[in-house]
């Protein structure tokens, strides 16, 4: 397949003005954006956008990100303090509003996703910390008739000598300044916040109640109001009565949107009463006959055919045919919800040529850009007011801003300002899944037990197919989050033959990049059949991955590191076994060992998970712990229960008692190990997830000798 | 009718099956109580009646009787209760959603028992479902919270 350039697409998709570039899925292109234009020529960011320091004293920084429960509200803060030198209790931290000037410095767009926020404004915040605090330096230098280089700055005051005066104090005339053109920013040496941990800004507000979210918008006149969809994907409105609805106490309005049929009440029970109350008759069309059984079927079957090429190297066929042991293997992952706490929502109040939107997004650019469409508006008439998130996953950036999309179409039918509400069940079955995967992969050993090829067919969903973005990302058939972690797998470098086709069936199914995107099953095919290998050569799991790593160092010291710090080689004790597993994605590298046990009635429990890492400069020791807490919880929910099903169409799951997600009583002791690195920073929020099903899998085959090749795994 | 809430007496104008989770935060603005599942499966939602913790998406209204209602609002006028406390000590939070549910079960249990083993956690709080996963922090901090309870 042709060299991809997300950099060419950058600058294509800039040329066409659409301004539009979406670069989570493919995220290990992130070193060549990172490269980007020479630095020197790159303007600095105006400090006032990101930083506002107040004359009462209070340093107040704007998140160009949103917070979703990753920690940016602390770390975002935390890189601008470095530099300022700023008093770390007077820090407030907001939301920033939609605009321009805070665009990902790597996507062009404003979006918080692909474990991108801290290495993307780990330059950028900084940088505003150090012009606001050399302005705030000339300005006493100015006052004080000094020379700038003989004050120094220390928890919020700059000092000369024997005077001083605070930051407030210096606000004003500091702002009165020109922007300087060139800033310095401290080595790693004079660093008091980078790399220590911190505990987060945003507990206060959440441990009282007082955190707005979506869901809690409310102002006079706000009204609230449900969507009855459709119960099968692409189905259309034929008619609706709603005689009953409008009578319910309550209800003052049944309008038509496309996606549906709005009930708009005067609080959130009413118009989830008056939403049961409506009679719909829907058009299902095609989606009708979705079925789970036929959606696995057609993608066995389209396995045992050649699909377009991701990779291919060598003669894998030839050396398939000369190998000393060939294996085959199957392995397959299931539709899943995201289900945030938080059930999507977004308020919107349209007046005149202005319109304001509440909502917890995680693309604030497509969102506004969407609401402007749909109100006749231009973007900039549209102000969105970014809330806290309860969860995001990626389920709260969606290339169609569907909820926004709807919160919009719902407010302009209605003509009142309104807050669009989903259920429990809404989410589970609104779609915009993580698709299910199916990998055939047949690999060939030498005499030796050494692998000679690998043969990998992988058939799934694409997630931009018959989005704006697939004419500019997917290329050649490929779709690359369909492929990540296999093309640029370091176990594949060292296999001689090797290649990779992947089919990308198109059901009607909504699709979305869920917690590490395709990482989230390749790794489960990827590592469980290197497991394999290795027991069919008859060699230690461990040794046998680290024998193929010798070309990737950075890889291989993760792995070492998290099976000495599980204690790989020691029997874990009677009835229990460990299973390890090493991905790297999103530009960082995680191993995890896991430590399982089986009841006797088959369920599996996870007793302790040791994880190693490689991120490059950790910047929140105490933020790094709970993401990759999370990710594990996460992967292992998943890996343990979640499946979305589908029967004549419907989605059968609805609610957390059919789609299952895990809970305190299966949470393993997590153990978290940070190798120190000089590589470039990675990401954080996702690459925890990918080798926890794996692990789990690995080691629950050395337990059992059952190789589960199927998630969620069951042992019965 | 009458609801007292957080100490002070409320009348409330809304149908009796309407559940305590919406007349809290649709019609009272409690909006720190949080509404996750509709189903009793998740305890975003969980507030206290007479001290005792419950699911307020499924209690209707009309079920509250005289029973004194508390939120996550009402829990502390400042955040001081010993889990909300023992919480900042060990950065519970991560998006924070589930959290006031979470918070509330953690101050029913310590209540009835002062001294939970880790057992005694995961059985009050497996109701409690937390989607970033905070789960180690939380069994760490209501150790914590009992401590500080204790020594309180």
């Amino acid at each position: 397949m042709p060299a991809f350039s997300r950099r060419d697409f950058l600058r294509s998709s800039a040329v066409a003005g659409t301004g539009l570039v979406i670069a989570f899925v493919v995220p290990r292109r992130a070193e060549a954006l990172l490269a980007g234009p020479p630095r020197k020529k790159k303007p600095l960011p105006p400090p006032n956008a990101f930083l506002r320091i107040g004359t009462d004293e209070s340093v107040t920084v704007l998140l160009a990100h949103s917070e979703m429960g990753q920690g940016i509200w602390t770390t975002l803060p935390l890189l601008l303090a470095e530099e300022l030198d700023c008093d770390w209790s007077k820090i407030r931290v907001e939301h920033a509003p939609a605009a321009p000037v805070y665009a990902h410095t790597a996507m062009g767009m404003q979006m918080t996703g692909g474990s991108t926020t801290t290495w993307s404004e780990y330059e950028r915040y900084r940088t505003v910390g150090a012009l606001a605090r050399q302005l705030l330096v000339r300005a006493a230098a100015e006052e004080w008739k000094t020379d700038a280089a003989k004050l120094r700055v220390e928890n919020g005051f700059v000092i000369g000598g024997k005077r001083h005066a605070s930051f407030g104090q210096l606000a004003e005339h500091a702002r009165a300044l020109p922007t300087p053109e060139h800033v310095t920013l401290k080595p790693p040496e004079k660093w008091k916040l980078i790399g220590k941990p911190m505990r987060r800004l945003d507990t206060p507000e959440k441990i009282t109640g007082r955190a707005l979210f979506g869901m809690d918008v409310q102002f006079p006149g706000l009204r609230t109001a449900m969507v009855a969809r459709s119960p099968v994907f692409g189905g259309m409105l034929r008619s609706f009565d709603a005689t009953e609805a409008r009578k319910l106490p309550g209800v003052e309005q049944v309008v038509q949107v496309p996606s549906g049929v709005a009930v708009v009440a005067i609080n959130t029970w009413a118009a989830k009463l008056g939403r049961a109350a409506l009679r719909i008759d829907w058009d299902l069309g095609a989606g009708a006959t979705l079925d789970t059984d036929r959606i696995r079927a057609e993608a066995l079957a389209l396995s045992r055919t050649a699909g377009p090429v991701a990779l291919a190297k060598g003669d894998t066929e030839a050396a398939l045919g000369k190998a000393a042991r060939r294996l085959e293997a199957e392995y397959e992952v299931p539709y899943l919800a995201h289900a945030p706490m938080e059930p999507l929502n977004c308020a919107v109040k349209v007046e005149g040529d202005r319109c304001d939107i509440w909502t917890g997004t995680q693309f604030q650019t497509m969102d506004q850009k969407t609401a402007a469409e749909v109100l006749g508006l231009k973007p900039e008439q549209v102000n969105i007011h970014t809330t806290f998130l309860g969860g995001g996953f990626g389920r709260r950036a969606t290339t169609t801003s569907d909820f926004v999309r709807e919160g919009c179409e719902v407010a302009k039918a209605a003509k009142v300002p309104v807050k669009v509400v989903w259920t429990r069940d809404d989410d589970i079955r609104g779609g915009y899944y993580r698709p299910a995967f199916h990998h055939r992969i047949e690999a060939g050993l030498d005499a030796r037990g050494r692998p000679l090829a690998w043969r990998h067919t992988v058939v799934g969903q694409s997630l931009l197919a018959g989005t704006p973005f697939e004419g500019a990302m997917v290329k050649n058939g490929i779709d690359e989050a369909s492929v990540e972690g296999i093309v640029d797998s370091p176990y594949l470098a060292a296999i001689p033959a090797r290649k990779v086709t992947l089919h990308s069936p198109r059901p009607p199914i909504p699709v979305l990049w869920w917690r590490s995107v395709g990482n989230s099953h390749t790794a489960f095919a990827m590592e469980c059949m290197i497991d394999e290998l290795a027991h069919a050569a008859g060699q230690d799991p461990l040794a046998y991955r680290l024998a193929m790593l010798k070309g990737s160092p950075r890889h291989a010291r993760v792995l070492q590191t998290a099976a000495e710090k599980a204690g790989w080689g020691r029997p874990p004790g009677a009835g229990r076994a460990l299973g390890i597993a090493m991905h790297a994605s999103f530009e960082s590298v995680f191993a995890q060992a896991a430590e399982v046990s089986v009841e006797p009635g088959g369920r599996i429990r996870v007793h302790r998970v040791v994880c190693a890492l490689d991120c490059g400069q950790p910047v929140n020791p105490l933020g790094i712990e709970a993401q990759v807490q999370s990710g594990i919880a996460f992967g292992l929910g998943a890996a343990l229960h979640s499946a979305i099903t589908f029967r004549d169409g419907r989605v059968q799951e609805s609610n957390f008692h059919d789609y299952q997600v895990l809970r305190i009583d299966e949470m393993p002791r997590v153990e978290v190990h940070v190798v120190k690195s000089s590589a470039k920073m990675g990401g954080i929020g996702e690459p925890g997830l990918p080798p926890i099903a794996p692990a789990v899998g690995n080691a629950l085959f050395a337990l059992t000798g059952k190789r589960l090749r199927s998630l969620p795994f069951r042992l019965a | 009718m009458r609801l007292v809430v957080n100490g002070r007496e409320r009348e409330v104008d809304a149908p009796g099956d309407m559940p305590l989770l919406w007349v809290l935060r649709d019609v009272l603005g409690y909006t720190g109580t949080k509404f996750g599942c509709g189903m009793a499966l998740c305890g975003a939602c969980t507030v206290h009646l007479d001290g005792k913790a419950v699911r307020a998406c499924v209690t209707p209204v009309s079920a509250v009787g005289d029973r004194a209602v508390t939120t996550i609002e009402g829990l502390s006028p400042d955040g001081s209760h010993p889990v909300q406390r023992a919480w900042a000590e060990i950065d519970v939070v991560q998006c924070g959603y589930c959290q006031p549910g979470q918070i509330m079960t953690a101050a029913a249990l310590l209540a009835a028992n002062p001294k939970p083993t880790d057992a005694d956690i995961d059985a009050a709080l497996s109701g409690n479902i937390c989607r970033c996963g905070a789960y180690q922090r939380i069994r760490a901090a209501v150790h914590r919270a009992a401590e500080l309870k204790g020594g309180a």
